[in-house]
């Protein structure tokens, strides 16, 4: 074993992997991460704390990772190039081991111009596969991106991010192999919504042979409303959601009337919370479908939940999944 | 070239507050190609203010004046009449220029009325686009002549990140994404493989990360 987590040995196993995101709150308070971690416990083998997700400040990834700990839950730490030179990666990536904390993922980072400061300066001293590569020497050669050698390593199980919908489409495989070179033990896609699209990518990489070197988790996420699936189709960048599920969300509340036809602010209430709860049960609904499609797809090793600011939501998406329980390993 | 743009005159109005009489002077060669700071744009510039500060009940005088490099001492040696006569430069130069200005007449306050903005081309008439970082250390052997480095929003190294579609990149849809260009450049001259190393990470202090950048040609010095 290259670490002490969870994650690897139910990989390493054999198993289905299931990860899942906790969102870190936009403040100090450490409860949220609290609630949060003891409402995923036991969905899913880890759980990624995001690092200043589309550039948004929030609680660092690191400390959130260390609060889940406490709660018995096996942290994955995310680590960008957007904040921090090599300098600063390197004295997390030790701070993050020494707190305990057994996976890491690389990622280049949402741009500032995303998020709530873009008046601020990037550093992208290194990229996300220079980042794995400095993580991996760190690891196996003991030794720091200048060459000097250290006495204790960081035994962390390393991921790196990929999206098979991003363009150029016939580069992906190809970049994916970039990161398995640089020594990726794990990777976490993109949300996949256009599956026969995500076939094709895994085919490509099962033929370059990347598939029995890295653990390759699929990431899904479930659908919030119509708006929602409309918002993900047209306006984020890398997402290709398919119209069937635009669709599937409007049809979701049909029947239901508009609360903007309705005076009564009680009847309206209970309007809102009919949509919202039909929207719910079929946004996990498409979640779980897809789960079970990749799961077939020859190649795929587990998959990475992103219920963003909708935790609530893993556990029914694994239980109809047939994900439950998770394995003791 | 040197591509730059003129300040907001309400900025320029201000930073010429305390002073009466202002030598606005222009420079030839780069911000004069990009229309910023050129013979034309320092009468442009002239008349707007004297109109303004007139508006304002202001009196005062603008001599207008261009060199043809506003970076070096020889050119500016022209102007050094204009320059004691007047109470401030205001130079349309890059900040180059501004900064050879203030350290040539030590006594005289230069005044930058440009934002210098990047090293880049005219892409279009009217267009002016990135093109270089002066990062030090050229990998324009390695990207089929397409700066990554300049034309990456992240300055990636080792190919096109999750935010590329449709060949654009995701801070804007108006920016190309430049390893979507550097594929598509490389796959054209059959040159691929070099898309398929994993590339180190870069020695940044060949740039200004390695402090203010300097070069001493012995064989030059006098």
């Amino acid at each position: 074993m290259k670490s002490d987590s969870n994650l690897e040995k139910v990989l390493s196993a054999g198993h289905f992997a299931v990860t899942a995101e906790l969102g870190p709150p936009k403040n100090a308070d450490p409860e949220v991460v609290r609630k949060k971690a003891r409402m995923l416990k036991g969905c899913a083998d880890a759980f990624n704390v995001t690092d200043g997700q589309t550039a948004v400040v929030r609680m660092a990834s690191w400390a959130a990772c260390l609060i889940q700990k406490e709660e018995g839950l096996d942290p994955i730490v995310q680590m960008t190039c957007r904040d921090r030179n090599r300098i600063a990666l390197q004295m997390d990536v030790l701070g993050a081991a020494a707190l305990g904390i057994n996976n890491i993922l690389c990622l280049s980072g949402d741009h500032m111009s995303f998020g709530n400061h873009p008046e601020s300066k990037g550093v992208y001293d290194i990229d996300s596969i220079q980042l794995v590569k400095m993580v991996k020497d760190m690891r196996d050669e003991k030794k720091f991106q200048c060459g000097e050698e250290m006495k204790v390593e960081p035994r962390l199980f390393i991921g790196a991010a990929a999206n098979p919908f991003a363009d150029p489409f016939d580069y992906r495989p190809y970049r994916l192999a970039k990161k398995v070179a640089a020594g990726a033990d794990f990777i976490q896609t993109q949300i996949v919504f256009n599956v026969p699209k995500f076939r094709e990518y895994m085919k490509r990489v099962c033929d370059l042979g990347l598939h029995e070197k890295v653990y390759i988790l699929a990431g899904v996420a479930p659908i919030k409303s119509s708006g929602a699936a409309r918002y993900m189709a047209s306006q984020v960048p890398g997402m290709d959601v398919p119209q069937e599920f635009v669709d599937r969300m409007v049809a979701a509340i049909k029947g239901i009337p508009s609360p903007k036809s309705i005076a009564d602010p009680e009847k309206k209430k209970e309007v809102r919370r009919r949509r919202r709860e039909a929207w719910q049960a079929e946004g996990i609904k498409i979640c779980a479908e897809i789960i079970q499609q990749v799961r077939e797809i020859p190649g795929v090793a587990g998959v990475h939940i992103m219920a963003i600011e909708w935790e609530e939501a893993v556990h029914e998406i694994v239980s109809q999944a047939g994900l439950l329980p998770r394995p003791t390993v | 070239m040197i591509i730059a743009e003129q300040k907001p005159l309400d900025e320029i109005k201000s930073m010429i507050a305390d002073y009466q009489k202002v030598l606005i002077l222009g420079c030839g060669t780069c911000v004069t190609i990009c229309f910023a700071g050129g013979e034309k744009e320092v009468g442009i510039l002239a008349s707007a203010l004297r109109m303004a500060t007139r508006l304002d009940g202001q009196d005062k005088e603008f001599i207008e004046a261009t060199v043809q490099r506003q970076c070096e001492y020889e050119f500016n040696e022209e102007v050094a009449d204009l320059v004691k006569e007047a109470d401030v430069v205001l130079s349309l130069a890059c900040g180059i220029g501004v900064q050879t200005m203030n350290e040539q007449f030590p006594e005289k306050l230069t005044l930058p009325g440009l934002n210098t903005k990047f090293l880049g081309q005219p892409t279009e008439q009217g267009v002016w686009d990135e093109r270089c970082l002066a990062c030090g250390d050229c990998v324009l052997y390695k990207t089929g002549g397409i700066c990554p480095i300049a034309r990456c929003s992240k300055s990636l190294l080792n190919g096109p990140c999750g935010g590329s579609q449709n060949g654009k990149c995701e801070i804007n849809p108006e920016v190309d994404c430049a390893w979507q260009l550097i594929y598509d450049r490389l796959k054209a001259l059959g040159k691929l493989d070099l898309m398929m190393e994993v590339k180190s990470p870069k020695d940044w202090s060949a740039s200004h990360a390695g402090g203010p950048g300097k070069i001493v040609r012995e064989d030059l010095r006098l």
